[in-house]
């Protein structure tokens, strides 16, 4: 708790400032909403720097027509119709081997924010700063305290113990010196007071280590099992920046975040045969990792072939048994969908920095009251005035009284009822 | 913590399937315990110190155990993902229950890729979306471990049979097309009634195929008179929502008679009363055992079951002014003419002359065209008994050379089934269809079982003009194969039922995309059309009389057969859900029984319970121990418990078919109660269900596993409200007159100012609701005990089976019993004046008496107004149990779901022996049933209604998801929306639009909450019982109820008030 308690602060911040930002700012909510369509619609093939499945778009407004974004909405809404009539489509088909997948939803509107995301993060590469890491949090110090704390404490109890025992001598001294006959002082080891102090510090102390360690039986935190492929998440959610969604995507729907099935991972690992480019990969005991191989394991579960992709029969595939790593106990309910779209919380929240670990570890205790804490700390989305937040807690007229005339500022999980039993225990 | 791979031991390492099977043993041998006896503790053989150290000893290993093996959990994703399925989300599929010519279009609940819930199909215009038990518990027979799993060749026969699987359906397919060939004779498929259109054109395509016909309960009277009354062999559709006077002949139509649910629907639709103008539909019965539909009857009247012919004639007659001695039928024949072209009469009778004067009845009312619409007629059952003795006749003859048989089990419902088994005996080629291994099927040689109904492609027409579809909902779970594929391979068609039932429709409806609409939608109705009154002649009428007069006058006892609305014909003794519902009257699971009257009781077995000593009546009530009789019809006897229940006819027994099945059935069916089919009895034309009996005291006791007594009310009668429609109408304010009597009493506060009973009544704090405050009305004159409500919280709540030892022992697990109430005459208990049925279930008080006592705080207040519990904070002192007023609340006495982390709770040995069908409900295949939103409780804690707090919370995220708020009717409880008759309303009442808000404002002179004296402040309201009857019922009679329990309450109020 003491460990993961300032991450999430930070990272609360850090989600509270972007929060800020976008509303402030007009054209970053258009780089915002661009960033969103971006990883929803285009990051399962694009990068804004990289070749992936297509080619890299920064700078894609100096490339065929697509200054005009018009075309580019032509284009993207229905490829092949318009590859027929553009050479320049039919070269990138040429080059990347397949066409572009049509999103007939896209709007105009999509397609400039998207243009305006792109131009934005090229932009920021070119002036070498990155907004987000502008939020590094404060150095832990809870821990040092409790240590120096900790040593003060131990140097002051032997200091009086040794000062008991210098007065008690000082004392046989004075009484022997003015003849008082006392029996021979008992030394401290056999002193029924010390004893029984010293009983009652261990059983209190005893007591609460075993009750601790108690109710910390079962959990997992910092559990990070090896698992039958090493997959890297660094290298995939960080570097690569693919969307969490687009692999965990029945987060979105479901209770379950799941982990994706093959033929997910072969929609760009098709592509993607050798791992070159990216850092090297370290187990955690300091080997080092072959990624190519790692994604040769993969082939083995697809049944694939790098070199005869066109024979591949994704039907032939095996599942891959991962480790589960984030377990809950049967009697809880806990549900992804509703924290992220109802709750808004990002997956780091709960996960940690998945984007920097190359094996995933649990960050969390996943304990009740790590789950609470968020709870009481945590604001709803809640409608404030009738254009923002959430419809849905438009019928808690109590809370708009109060916040209108002042008695509220904001309305917390816990305080529609986010600490009740029931809530997760059903 | 990193890179775990743990192991204990070199078996583990291995890991091979011996040892793991040896792991699940807690201890490898007999451990050296030895019992007490009744020396004493210290005297013992085990002492106080070995106890002392058994009990370290197991506090240790339950610690180790419990806690410190943490095992690495394996989490498996598709290896590629269906398109269209989400993990934890639910999919919902209209399909249809069929069974055996009940067909209730349905909505099939998948997760994850099971069916784990069924609905009703709200869709369809004549069920409305209504269910029934036997429908809500179709579900579990998916997933029976009993089922038959793969084509079976018999050799050998009686105890040397051996029944081999065969291999695939072709080497089936080519045995069998050989044996039929080869066997000779004319080949016959015997069925129960078949409602789908596409397998009638299968068997009619077949060559040379004679096809029988065979109900359980036959209903061939009706058809052949409705034949005999020029309408043609068809049954018509009734609306009893149509009807304002109602008249049953001994028809159960709410329970089991033809289409339960959508008479119920329409019936209800009767029954509901507007309060600005109280009116009701009348309902008389006449009957000669309490029936379920009797139960909610205005007027009942009882007779002999042999009388039916003249009751029926009396009433035919009665209508043309002739005078009756028999009571009610004048009053009822008044009531029938004066609602000319808005009555109904029905008739349970299988005899073709009864129905003959019901149907003369019914032209003489006008019904036809009005409440009896021959423009759709129903296909609910078509069997015709002749047909099936014909083929007996022929099967004995020798010139049946096949009989396939699928749905009919007449080995064990027909009238003889030992003269049908000897006549299969002569039948060279037995195939049976049959999912289970059914008394017939025992008897076949090949077998090869049909998919459960979940998993099938197929059709139904329930009537004219409307066909309801079946879609499968999970892949096959067996190597079974519809009966239709082996019809078209067999008559030499190479096609799958699935593809030619695609063609079929594909064609009839003219495209696949109207194709796949009816899919979706699950039914297709035409257009409705104007009720058609048919061609009614009285013809036969003159011959119908005649044979009814001369009909033997019966003198002695007789017994009556009658079906459950859970175990119907039989077909739901399997089912562990429907074995555990109690039955709406006796409230008895797990068995039949001889229903008998006061008076029979008294001459029979000496058992007076009106005047006898009250040692007497308590040891008969009190003892689950009941007096056995020995029934004897013909060569059959019988020997059968009885129950003793008000409101029988005075020389009739009845007893519920579908009991004493096979021991190959399963571990639920077998060994519960006595098969009673032999005393029915076929008198040339059709089978009677009920015949003279000799009763006899068989000088011992049985068991039987009631409920209803379990729990008592310390006498508070205000548990229950109920008057007369007479009394509503000269007094409206007759009900809660008690309330306004409460508030200006208790309501005061100090300086006299306000009459805020609410915040008056109590101590403690009132509890805020900022956002939604859930609430349930039930309306107890729309609810007529049928049970589904009960079997869909079973399959929604993972409530668990205890079996009929437990029950026996009050451990019954139900999160929602109906409670049945009889009302009748203070000094004579026979004199039945009706029957109330109260569903009763947490009450979700607002002031609730079991939050206080909880010293863990696991049962608590929510701010949504729901009374919650946590089943992992309880630690089961059962407090909260013994202070709740409506005894809702239930205890995990045993590991009754295998939840425990120790095994060792389901040793029988440890923890006392529960029935099989406990172990049954536990194995992988039937937990598959689960829902996996809901906590599968473990031994020890309590557990009750939580208004389905899943639903409620799936609704809101729902709403949240969409951005929008919660709509009335976005959430819905299990119970209600498996209600038939819409007598559950439920919803967010701070919402004034809502249904249960408007609901309870506009039926505020019946609303009530149960025992308003106590100031629990339940979240149930409930609206009164009405029956429709002239009956003046002065309020100063209820006023002694309320000053009474006025009285009881003030005590109460001060020592409460003393306490705090």
């Amino acid at each position: 708790m003491i460990l993961c308690k300032p991450t999430g602060q930070r990272l609360t911040v850090l989600f509270l400032s972007l929060f800020a930002i976008s509303i402030v700012n007009i054209s970053a909510q258009d780089v915002a909403a661009g960033k969103a369509l971006f990883n929803g619609k285009c990051a399962a093939c694009h990068n804004v720097f990289k070749k992936l499945t297509g080619p890299a778009l920064a700078g894609l407004e100096q490339r065929g027509k697509w200054a005009d974004h018009k075309e580019i909405l032509a284009w993207v809404n229905n490829p092949a119709a318009y590859m027929a009539k553009d050479p320049y489509t039919q070269g990138l088909k040429a080059d990347f081997g397949s066409m572009m997948t049509g999103f007939a939803d896209v709007t105009q509107k999509d397609v400039d924010d998207i243009v305006a995301y792109i131009n934005d993060e090229d932009a920021k590469k070119k002036s070498g700063g990155d907004t987000v890491k502008t939020a590094e949090a404060a150095p832990d110090t809870s821990n040092q305290n409790a240590l120096i704390f900790g040593i003060i404490s131990l140097i002051l109890g032997i200091v009086a113990l040794i000062l008991m025992q210098v007065n008690s001598s000082l004392k046989k001294m004075s009484d022997d010196a003015e003849g008082i006959v006392r029996p021979e002082p008992v030394p401290f080891y056999r002193n029924k007071t010390y004893i029984a102090m010293a009983s009652i510090v261990f059983f209190v102390f005893g007591g609460y280590m075993v009750a601790k360690g108690a109710i910390g039986l079962g959990r997992q935190k910092d559990y990070q099992p090896e698992q039958p492929i090493f997959y890297s998440h660094k290298v995939h959610a960080g570097i690569n920046q693919v969307n969490c969604l687009y692999c965990h995507g029945n987060a979105w729907e479901s209770k379950q975040a799941a982990i994706p099935s093959v033929n997910v991972c072969m929609n760009c690992h098709k592509a993607i045969t050798t791992y070159e480019k990216g850092p090297k990969l370290y187990k955690d005991n300091g080997d080092e990792v072959n990624g190519t191989a790692e994604i040769a394991k993969l082939y083995q579960y697809a049944g694939f072939d790098p070199n005869t992709p066109s024979k591949w029969d994704p039907s032939k595939a095996k599942p891959i048994e991962w480790v589960k790593i984030h377990n809950l106990p049967d009697h809880v309910y806990f549900n992804h969908s509703q924290h992220i779209r109802a709750g808004n919380v990002q997956c780091q929240t709960c996960h940690g920095e998945i984007t920097a670990m190359d094996e995933v570890k649990q960050m969390a205790e996943l304990s009740m009251g790590w789950c609470i804490n968020c709870h009481r700390q945590t604001n709803v989305n809640f409608n404030y005035d009738s254009t923002k937040g959430n419809k849905f807690y438009s019928i808690y007229e109590k809370f708009h009284n109060d916040i209108k005339s002042g008695k509220m500022d904001s309305v917390k999980v816990k305080d529609i009822g986010g600490l009740e039993c029931q809530k997760c225990h059903y | 913590m990193s890179q775990k791979k743990y192991w204990q031991s070199f078996g583990e390492v291995n890991d091979s399937e011996n040892f793991q099977k040896k792991q699940q043993d807690e201890f490898r041998e007999e451990l050296p315990f030895e019992g007490f006896d009744d020396k004493g503790l210290i005297d013992a053989k085990a002492p106080r110190r070995d106890f002392l150290k058994y009990l370290g000893f197991s506090t240790a290993a339950a610690t180790l155990a419990a806690s410190c093996k943490v095992p690495v959990r394996k989490v498996i994703p598709y290896a590629n993902k269906p398109e269209n399925l989400m993990p934890g989300v639910a999919k919902y599929y209209a399909t249809t229950y069929v069974q055996d010519g009940d067909v209730v279009p349905v909505v099939a609940k998948v997760r994850d890729g099971r069916p784990i819930k069924i609905e009703g199909n709200e869709l369809c215009s004549f069920t409305g979306g209504g269910t029934s038990a036997r429908t809500q518990a179709s579900v579990l027979d998916l997933y029976d471990s009993h089922r038959l799993r793969f084509p079976i060749h018999k050799t050998g026969s009686g105890k040397e049979a051996k029944y081999e699987e065969v291999p695939t359906f072709e080497q089936f397919d080519k045995l069998v097309g050989e044996a039929i060939k080869n066997a000779g004779g004319t080949t016959v498929l015997l069925t129960s009634t078949i409602v789908s259109p596409s397998t009638k054109e299968i068997i009619a395509a077949f060559p040379g195929l004679k096809h029988v016909q065979a109900d359980a309960v036959s209903y061939s009277g009706m058809l052949l008179a409705n034949e005999a009354c020029g309408f043609g062999r068809k049954l018509p559709s009734y609306d009893f929502g149509a009807a304002k006077v109602i008249v049953s002949l001994g028809a159960d139509f709410l329970g089991t008679w033809l289409s339960p649910v959508e008479n119920a629907k329409g019936y209800a639709t009767g029954r509901k009363i507007d309060e600005k103008n109280p009116s009701m539909s009348k309902h008389y019965q006449f009957e000669s055992y309490l029936s379920l539909t009797g139960a909610s009857a205005d007027e009942r009247f009882t007779h002999r079951p042999s009388e039916e012919g003249a009751v029926a004639l009396e009433l035919l007659n009665a209508l043309t002014g002739e005078a009756s001695t028999r009571p009610g039928i004048k009053k009822v024949a008044e009531d029938l003419k004066a609602n000319n072209g808005a009555a109904l009469v029905v008739s349970g009778s299988n005899d073709k002359n009864v129905q003959v004067i019901v149907n003369a009845i019914n032209n003489a009312i006008g019904a036809y065209g009005k409440t009896i619409d021959w423009s759709k007629p129903v296909n609910y059952r078509q069997g015709i008994d002749s047909d099936f003795a014909q083929l007996l006749s022929d099967m004995e003859a020798g010139t049946v050379g096949s009989l396939l048989v699928y749905g009919a089990n007449p080995a064990y419902t027909s009238t003889d089934a030992a003269r049908f088994t000897a006549a299969l005996g002569k039948v060279k080629v037995k195939v049976s269809f049959s999912e289970r291994m059914d008394e017939t099927t025992e008897l076949c040689d090949f077998i090869l079982p049909n998919h459960h109904y979940l998993e099938s492609w197929g059709d139904a027409e329930p009537k004219a003009g409307a066909v309801s579809f079946l879609q499968p909902t999970i892949y096959p779970l067996f190597k079974t194969r519809p009966y239709q594929t082996s019809l078209l391979y067999w008559a030499g068609n190479n096609t799958d039922y699935d593809v030619y039932f695609k063609n079929y429709w594909v064609a009839k409806l003219g495209g696949e995309d109207a194709f796949n609409k009816v899919l979706q939608d699950g039914i297709k109705e035409d257009a409705a059309v104007a009720a058609s009154a048919g061609s009614y002649s009285a013809a036969a009428v003159a011959e119908a009389v005649a044979a009814i007069g001369a009909a033997k006058k019966s003198t002695g006892t007789e017994v009556v057969l009658y079906q459950k609305t859970s175990i119907g014909t039989g077909t739901g003794a399997t089912n562990p859900w429907l074995q555990e519902l109690p039955d709406a009257i006796s409230k008895a699971t797990w068995d039949n029984y001889a229903l008998i009257g006061l008076g029979m009781a008294k001459t029979l077995l000496g058992l007076d319970l009106v005047n006898g000593s009250e040692k007497e009546s308590n040891n008969y009530e009190y003892f689950p121990q009941k007096p056995v009789i020995k029934l004897t019809v013909g060569k059959n006897e019988v020997e059968l418990p009885v129950l003793v229940i008000p409101g029988m006819d005075a020389n009739t027994i009845a007893v519920a078919v579908g009991y004493g099945r096979s021991i190959n059935l399963g571990r639920t069916a077998a060994g519960v109660g006595k098969n009673v089919y032999p005393f029915s009895s076929y008198n040339g034309s059709t089978v009677i269900y009920h015949a003279d009996v000799t009763a006899a005291d068989a000088k011992k006791k049985e068991k039987i596993a009631q409920t209803q007594i379990h729990n008592s009310y310390e006498e508070r009668i205000e548990v229950v409200r109920e008057t007369t429609l007479a009394t509503l109408k000269k007094y409206p304010t007759v009900i809660p007159d008690y309330r306004t009597h409460l508030e200006s009493t208790f309501g005061k506060s100090k300086d006299g100012t306000t009459t805020d009973f609410r915040k008056e009544g109590t101590l403690y704090p009132q509890h805020d609701q900022p956002g939604i405050k859930w609430g349930m009305n039930i309306d107890m004159n729309a609810c007529y005990g049928c049970g589904a409500c009960v079997v869909a919280c079973h399959a929604e709540n993972n409530v668990p089976v205890v079996g009929k030892s437990e029950v026996l022992r009050y451990h019954d697990m139900h999160w929602l019993r109906i409670d049945r109430y009889f009302v009748s005459d203070e000094k004579d208990p026979n004199q039945l004046k009706g029957v109330v049925f109260q569903p009763m279930l947490c009450q979700h008080c607002d002031n609730a008496p079991c939050e206080n006592v909880c010293p863990v705080a696991a049962t608590n207040h929510s701010s949504e107004g729901i009374n919650q519990m946590t089943y992992n904070r309880c630690i089961g002192t059962r407090y909260c149990a013994n202070n709740c007023p409506f005894k809702v609340r239930r205890f995990n006495w045993a590991d009754y779901t295998g939840a425990d982390s120790f095994p060792n709770n389901q040793d029988q040995e440890l923890v006392g022996k529960l029935d099989p069908v406990v172990f049954q409900m536990n194995d992988d295949l039937t937990r598959m049933v689960l829902n996996p939103d809901v906590t599968v409780r473990s031994r020890g804690v309590i557990e009750k209604c939580s208004f389905c707090f899943q639903r409620l919370q799936a609704a809101k995220l729902e709403a949240k998801k969409q951005d929008r708020p919660l709509k009335d009717g976005d959430a819905k409880t299990a119970c209600q929306s498996a209600c038939a008759a819409n007598a559950i309303v439920f919803g967010n009442v701070h919402d004034s639009s809502s249904a249960i808000a408007k609901t309870r404002k506009e039926n505020a002179n019946r609303g009530f909450y149960v025992l308003e004296q106590l100031h629990v402040l339940p979240n149930v309201s409930y609206l009164a019982k009405v029956r429709n009857t002239d009956e003046l019922i002065e309020p100063d009679t209820h006023n002694a109820a309320v000053a009474a329990e006025e009285k009881a309450g003030s005590t109460e109020k001060k020592a409460e008030e003393a306490h705090h």
